[in-house]
Order: structure tokens, then sequence, then C-alpha cells
């Protein structure tokens, strides 16, 4: 559905986006993360037909943006991170510009307009001016208004940035909702944890290079290399610490605080570790637990955008 | 470029431009500048005359003086209305996203300048009852009246076209109303003022000669000067004295047509080409 090849583009000497490669199927929820001014939304414009590009092209169903904009236009439903509102318009109406603006009949867009408001919770605010509405709300609006036109893409730039726990959370469900309704979409945020949910790929984007790409899982993988182990136990340090230090995987070997145990880095795979375990037991080493650490999203994003560097 | 007459701009323009109250005190303060001129000038050559009748010689003077006004006041409300059509909306945090719908950039630019072409017309249709008092006292041809109210459209078309054109170009609302003010001024003020110098320059040079010579500059400072050209509406002589000072028998008003409409069409084929970016391959 969507193929970026070699996008480009310069500010002067500095790359705001350096060589971007990416292809999405139709259908996939496509999280891009990455910090402020990584690129993200550079990218997001160029797709919305708002940024001329430096170099690449992109395809948005087959059709070139280069090319043929006026047609991508009719296929994507764009939401920018910051936007503004006409005050002086009321929501329904201020759907029903929009809809006009897509050349929507009448007719058909007074029957979708109290739709579209259901699908974002907002069928009570339907003659309440748009001004007047919480941010939250205004972001709903906005998604809904984005989808007036039925577009097979929806590019969503940053979309539940400032928004209260109560509001992420029901922009997220609307989101479940349209990626069950089929629709290709792109969404970005600087907050890894808040796209692994709902997406089924991930890429991440730091100085404008895209530096990883692949479902959340494979990306957790990447870090999965070296993972931190900590062993609770009823006695013996010494010789647990001695154990341990004849294993090959095993690096940068701690006390615990407490003294009443050790963590360590490991390199080995989950075979070896299951390994590990048994070979530790069998020579009675008193364990009282063996815990891996859980990777936190947080950690994968600053570990794989450190690196980038 | 295909004319939409159903645009979606255009309507959602005059909806938010009724709802607001600052429209309807605008027009207030156009009639109330208006009634004051004209019931001023009534009053003041009624007093002066010591009649209490009013001779249409007079009214026309009042007819013309009232065309003066408009035009002035047409002048200064032009560029306020349309040198933010489009950088408001960049202001505003809205043009990125009325840029990704389907609608042409004609369609987007064209209902901006009707919106604000609308509202001056409805000005002018509102100070219409104030033109009529004139009419009560005769004097004055519907001939005249449809000629002025003809160039003074063109003349507002055609500064309209020009704030839209700036408004696209320039990101700022301030900066693109001090350029529009300023082709105003430069086309209702200094071509008039320039226009005065040559004259001047060419008489100068050619003084004791008695051999008048042909000035096109003159010539063309009048024809795009608004208010030389309702001179010479309201003034017959006004326009053959013209034609005799630069010996260019080409009628004013002909060349005021071609230029204000030329410029119409230059800002808004401008505005409709930079209003989007270009997602062509830069050569």
């Amino acid at each position: 559905m969507i193929e970026i090849k070699g996008l480009t583009k310069k500010y002067g000497q500095f790359k705001a986006l350096d060589n971007l490669n990416l292809t999405l199927s139709e259908g996939t929820v496509f999280g891009f993360v990455g910090a402020n001014g990584a690129g993200k939304s550079t990218t997001f414009l160029i797709l919305a037909t708002l940024l001329q590009p430096t170099a690449g092209d992109v395809f948005i169903d087959g059709v070139n943006i280069r090319k043929n904009p006026q047609a991508v236009r009719k296929m994507i439903g764009y939401m920018p991170d910051f936007f503004g509102v006409y005050d002086q318009l009321k929501a329904d109406e201020y759907l029903d510009f929009y809809g006009a603006s897509y050349g929507i009949p009448e007719a058909e867009r007074q029957k979708l307009i109290p739709q579209l408001l259901e699908l974002v919770n907002l069928s009570h605010k339907r003659h309440a001016y748009v001004d007047l509405l919480s941010r939250g709300m205004k972001q709903r609006l906005c998604l809904a208004r984005s989808l007036i036109h039925d577009p097979k893409v929806l590019i969503l730039d940053e979309p539940a940035s400032g928004l209260d726990p109560r509001a992420r959370v029901e922009m997220r469900d609307i989101l479940r909702t349209l990626k069950k309704m089929g629709k290709t979409i792109l969404i970005s945020s600087h907050i890894l944890p808040e796209l692994a949910e709902m997406c089924d790929e991930i890429g991440v984007i730091d100085n404008g290079r895209l530096i990883a790409h692949g479902s959340v899982a494979e990306i957790q993988d990447k870090l999965r290399g070296e993972r931190v182990i900590t062993v609770r136990l009823a006695g013996q340090l010494d010789n647990t610490i001695a154990f341990f230090e004849e294993d090959p995987y095993v690096t940068n070997i701690e006390q615990l605080d407490a003294n009443d145990g050790i963590s360590f880095s490991y390199k080995g795979t989950e075979e070896d570790q299951v390994i590990l375990l048994k070979r530790a037991i069998m020579n009675n080493i008193p364990i009282l637990s063996f815990m891996e650490h859980v990777t936190n999203l947080e950690d994968v994003f600053m570990e794989i955008t450190k690196g980038a560097d | 470029m295909k004319m939409n007459f159903n645009n979606p701009v255009l309507f959602k323009e005059l909806k938010l431009r009724f709802r607001s109250p600052k429209s309807f005190i605008g027009i207030l303060f156009y009639l109330i500048a208006m009634c004051i001129f004209v019931f001023g000038f009534i009053y003041a050559t009624m007093t002066v005359s010591g009649t209490s009748y009013f001779r249409p010689s007079e009214s026309f003077i009042l007819f013309g003086l009232l065309a003066f006004i408009q035009l002035g006041l047409v002048l200064f409300i032009t560029p306020g209305l349309t040198a933010g059509a489009i950088s408001s909306e960049r202001e505003k945090q809205t043009l990125s996203i009325l840029l990704t719908t389907s609608q042409s950039s004609f369609q987007i630019i064209s209902g901006k300048l009707s919106s604000s072409i609308a509202f001056l017309l409805l000005l002018i249709v509102a100070g219409l009852p104030v033109y009529s008092l004139v009419f009560l006292f005769g004097g004055i041809s519907p001939l005249d009246f449809v000629k002025v109210f003809l160039f003074l459209f063109v003349t507002l078309l055609a500064i309209g076209s020009v704030g839209v054109m700036f408004s696209t170009l320039i990101r700022r609302t301030i900066v693109s109303m001090i350029a529009t003010y300023g082709t105003m001024l430069f086309l209702s003020v200094v071509t008039g003022f320039i226009f005065l110098i040559v004259l001047q320059m060419t008489a100068f040079n050619h003084t004791g000669t008695g051999a008048p010579t042909t000035s096109y500059l003159g010539h063309i400072l009048a024809s795009i000067n608004p208010a030389i050209l309702f001179a010479s509406f309201l003034s017959q002589g006004m326009g053959d004295s013209i034609s005799e000072m630069t010996q260019v028998k080409f009628p004013i008003w002909i060349g005021y047509l071609i230029f204000y409409l030329s410029l119409t069409v230059i800002s808004l084929l401008i505005s409709v080409k930079k209003l989007r970016v270009n997602m062509k391959r830069s050569k």
C-alpha cells in the first residue's frame, strides 16, 4: 500500500531525512517512533503532499505522490501534530465543511457525520462550537475529519500528544476500531510503549535515518542479545560468583545491595540460560530466585537511538 | 481551472464572517461615515447658500464626492479583508489540513477572494440608500452611477487579488497587510503624484517652444490611478484635458480596465501556483 524509496529531505546542508526506505502492506498499523526532530513529521508532511522531498519517491496504492498529488490526497486522511480549528463553527459544521471539500454530496454528508461523531464518541457534542471542545475532543474530532472521505491510509502525527490518560485510552480504542476496519495507519509518537500495543510494525527513526524496522517483538529481540539477570541466594555468595564467572556468556557480575545475591549480564540464548540455571542447581547453589529483568520499551528505544549517534 | 460554484471555502467563510459581530460593526461604521459626510455636506451647502433646497449641480458635486469617499473606503477596507486570507489560515494552523483536501488550489483561492468581495459588495449595497439621497435631488444619470460602481468593483477585485497573492506568498498576516496597503497606496497616491511631476517636467522642457510633446508615461500613470479615473468620469473636461496634456488619445478608462484586470489575473495565477508546494522533482 505504501512504498517509500530513498526519501531524502535537505534544508541547506541539514538532512532532515536521509535515504528512507520503507514498504507497508495494506491494513498494517505502522508506528513511527523517534525523538523530537528525528524526522517523523517531515516524513508525514511529504506523505501528505505538503512538503517537497529533495530526492526519492513515495507511492501510495501505486500512485506516485510527485506525479499525482491530487489523487493521493483522496486516498489519505492526515492529522497533523499541531492543528487549529475554526472558531464559530460547530462540530457537525466542521465535518460538513471538510466533507464538502472532498466533494461528498450533501445528502451523503448528512448520513456520514452522525456516524463519524459516534465513532469518536462525540455525538453529544454535535452542536457544540469546536473551539470550546477540550483538547482530547478536538483530537478526536480531527480524527473524524480525517476519516470523512473514507481514506485507505491514515497518517496520524502524534495523535495522543498532550492528552490526559483517559483521552489517550479513548484514542487508542478508536485506533483499534480503525485497525479492524482494515485501514492502513501510520502513527507517530516519541513514546514507544504508547505505540507498542496497537502497532503491527514499528520503525525507529533517528537523525533522519530509519535505524530499526520490524514488529515490536523483533525490535525488543534486538536488545535481547544482552539481558540482565538477578539471582537471590540463601548463602554461599563467593561460591556462586565463582560459578557464574566460569560461564562464557556471563559478564558484569555485581553483588546486590543487600548482599543476598548477584546480578549479571547474560549474552547467551534462552536455551543457554535454561542450561545455566540447571547447572547452578546441580552444583548445589542455594538459589531463592532467578529472574530476568523485563526489558522496558523505553530502554529499547534509548538503547537503539544511542547506537545511532 | 474548473469553476465550481459550489465552493465550500466560500460558504464556510461567509458563515464565519457573519457569525462574528465584527462584520456588523464594520458595516455600521461604514454607513455612519457615509451618512456623516452626506448630511454634513447637505447641511453645509444649505447653510452657506442660505436656502432650503439643493440644486442639481450641487447634487452632482455631492455624488462626485460621495464616489470618492466610497472609493477611499473600499481601497482602505479591501487590503484588511484579503491580506490575511491565506496567511491567517497558516497562523491558525488550519491551512495544512485544508491543503490535504481534494479541493483545487483555484477553488480555495477563489473561495477566499469571493467571500471578501461579497462582503465589500454588501458594504456598497448597504450604502445605496445613502446614494439615493443624491438621486432625490436630481442631476445624476443612471449611466454615471453604473460607471462608478463598475469601476469600483474592478478596483476592489484587483486590490483584493493582490491581497490574496501577498497572503499566499508571505507567511505572516501583518507583513502581507503592509505589502498590500503599500501596493494600494502606490496605485492610488504615488502614481498620481508621479503623474503630476511627469506633466510638470514635460511642460517645463518645452516652455516657449509651443510644441506639445507626447508623454506615454504620464498617460499610463493617469490610466492606473483610480482617483484620476473617477475624476474623469465626474468631469468630462478632465478626461479631455488629460489627453491634451499627454498628447495620447487612448481613453484612460480602457487603460484602467486592461491594467486592473491584468493585475487581477496575474495575482490570482500566482496565488494558485504558490498555494501548494510543487511535488515534482526540482531540476
